[in-house]
């Protein structure tokens, strides 16, 4: 039974817009990262895709920028309580850079510039539901919110979303990344409020 | 899980912010630099959550101290600052973070960095420093609007006067009177005088708005601190838009 704060109304989201449990809704995009924001230049990015032992598949950004991109719109959901809704993105479709990647693995972990890792199952990262994103609201994507490209996982919380991702190592089990290590979730559903590890 | 915290004690730091002291017989301890979970229900059932930086060092009391720094167009801030007296009850969840912490087993000299509200997590270190009968070297860099935007005044001025720790102010809009340099954001200059130098590999803990976190982690990492040893921690209520 929860405690009633006496006095408090508070502001309800408008009708028919469906939020994860816990969620509120912002028009800002806030910026939550770990350490300082690292400087990507284009001509040194890479993006590499291996299993731990051996180079699976490897990018510049060249050819990265040469695979076929999609535009999609999305709500995104942070852990820390906001929901941005109707977010609209331009990126190159993981079911495309993972489809000739050969593998019995199950899970990845994601790797970025600066040193962040998150870890995510591969069958969240396939089936359109994962992207490496490269534009936001038309525009190319700032450093502070991950540029020049960042993970786009909306259907999990968004730190797995990582920022200025550099590739990712397919895992045979589970294993935590940055957050996951930190006191979060090593899932990170919204819809259940998977926010804290132990929960 | 939710715990009960009942409110022990109010007390105004600014003219928008709020100092909390809860109650919390189940709370399982801290470590400074860690949040909290703030949970409001209305009597219909409607609830509305947010998250805030743990002001208190850990203590064997079971108190918890926030400071909630009023947003105008906020949904929680204004109830904790405006409305809640002393004896009512909120649920807590916590504590939340393993990364933006202080431990008293650290002792390599430790570089605060405030903007605003942002001293909040970083009194918590200074505190903890203090209550564990730590000796590392700590320095504060405190960027504010004008003085009357000062957390823990008297505080700090406490801290300064028995040089515990080394504490600049800067301040952005308005400086005391007699105050010798200009309002003015932080730059390099600032951070040559104020701040540990790289020889000393000090870890860095900044917390504030996310363009002031921006501007002084790549100044330091511009002259010559590791980006691994600078941590970081971004408030809203806005992106800061550029």
């Amino acid at each position: 039974m929860a405690i009633i704060s006496r006095g408090f109304s508070g502001r309800r989201s408008a009708e028919g817009v469906k939020l994860p449990p816990g969620q509120y809704v912002t028009t800002d995009f806030p910026v939550l990262s770990a350490g300082p924001t690292p400087n990507v230049p284009l001509d040194q990015w890479e993006f590499v895709i291996d299993n731990g032992a051996s180079v699976l598949k490897r990018w510049n950004w060249k050819s990265f920028r040469d695979l076929p991109t999609e535009r999609f719109t999305t709500d995104i959901h942070c852990v820390t309580r906001w929901s941005k809704l109707g977010t609209s993105w331009e990126g190159v479709s993981l079911d495309a850079m993972l489809a000739d990647v050969k593998s019995d693995d199950r899970y990845a972990m994601v790797r970025s510039y600066g040193g962040y890792t998150t870890n995510v199952p591969l069958e969240d990262l396939k089936n359109h539901q994962a992207w490496v994103a490269f534009r936001f609201e038309s525009q190319d994507l700032e450093p502070e919110h991950g540029g020049p490209a960042r993970l786009l996982v909306p259907h999990l919380y968004f730190w797995k979303s990582a920022k200025w991702v550099r590739g990712m190592t397919l895992m045979p089990r589970d294993e935590p990344g940055f957050w996951e290590a930190n006191g979060y979730h090593i899932y990170g559903d919204p819809w259940r409020e998977q926010r804290y590890s132990g929960e | 899980m939710w715990r009960v915290g009942t409110v022990l004690a109010l007390r105004d730091e600014t003219a928008s912010a709020r100092t909390l002291t809860l109650e919390v017989p189940d709370w399982p301890g801290h470590v400074a630099g860690q949040h909290v979970d703030v949970r409001l229900t209305a009597p219909d059932g409607y609830s509305a959550a947010r998250s805030y930086s743990i002001a208190s060092a850990p203590n064997p009391e079971k108190r918890l101290e926030i400071t909630v720094e009023r947003l105008p167009d906020g949904e929680v801030s204004p109830y904790l600052t405006q409305q809640l007296i002393v004896g009512d009850q909120l649920e807590l969840r916590g504590p939340i973070g393993g990364w933006f912490v202080w431990r008293p087993e650290q002792t390599e000299p430790i570089q605060l960095i405030a903007g605003g509200s942002g001293i909040v997590p970083l009194i918590a270190m200074i505190r903890s420093r203090a209550s564990a009968g730590s000796s590392a070297p700590f320095r504060l860099l405190y960027s504010v609007r004008e003085p009357a935007a000062v957390f823990y005044r008297e505080e700090l001025r406490t801290l300064t006067d028995r040089g515990t720790v080394r504490i600049t102010y800067a301040y952005t809009r308005n400086v005391p009177k007699d105050w010798p340099l200009p309002a003015r954001r932080i730059n390099a200059n600032l951070i040559a005088n104020a701040t540990w130098p790289s020889t000393l590999s000090p870890t860095f803990y900044i917390c504030g708005p996310t363009s002031f976190v921006e501007n002084a982690s790549g100044l330091l990492t511009v002259s010559g601190h590791s980006a691994q040893r600078i941590r970081t921690e971004r408030f809203g209520p806005t992106g800061d838009r550029r």
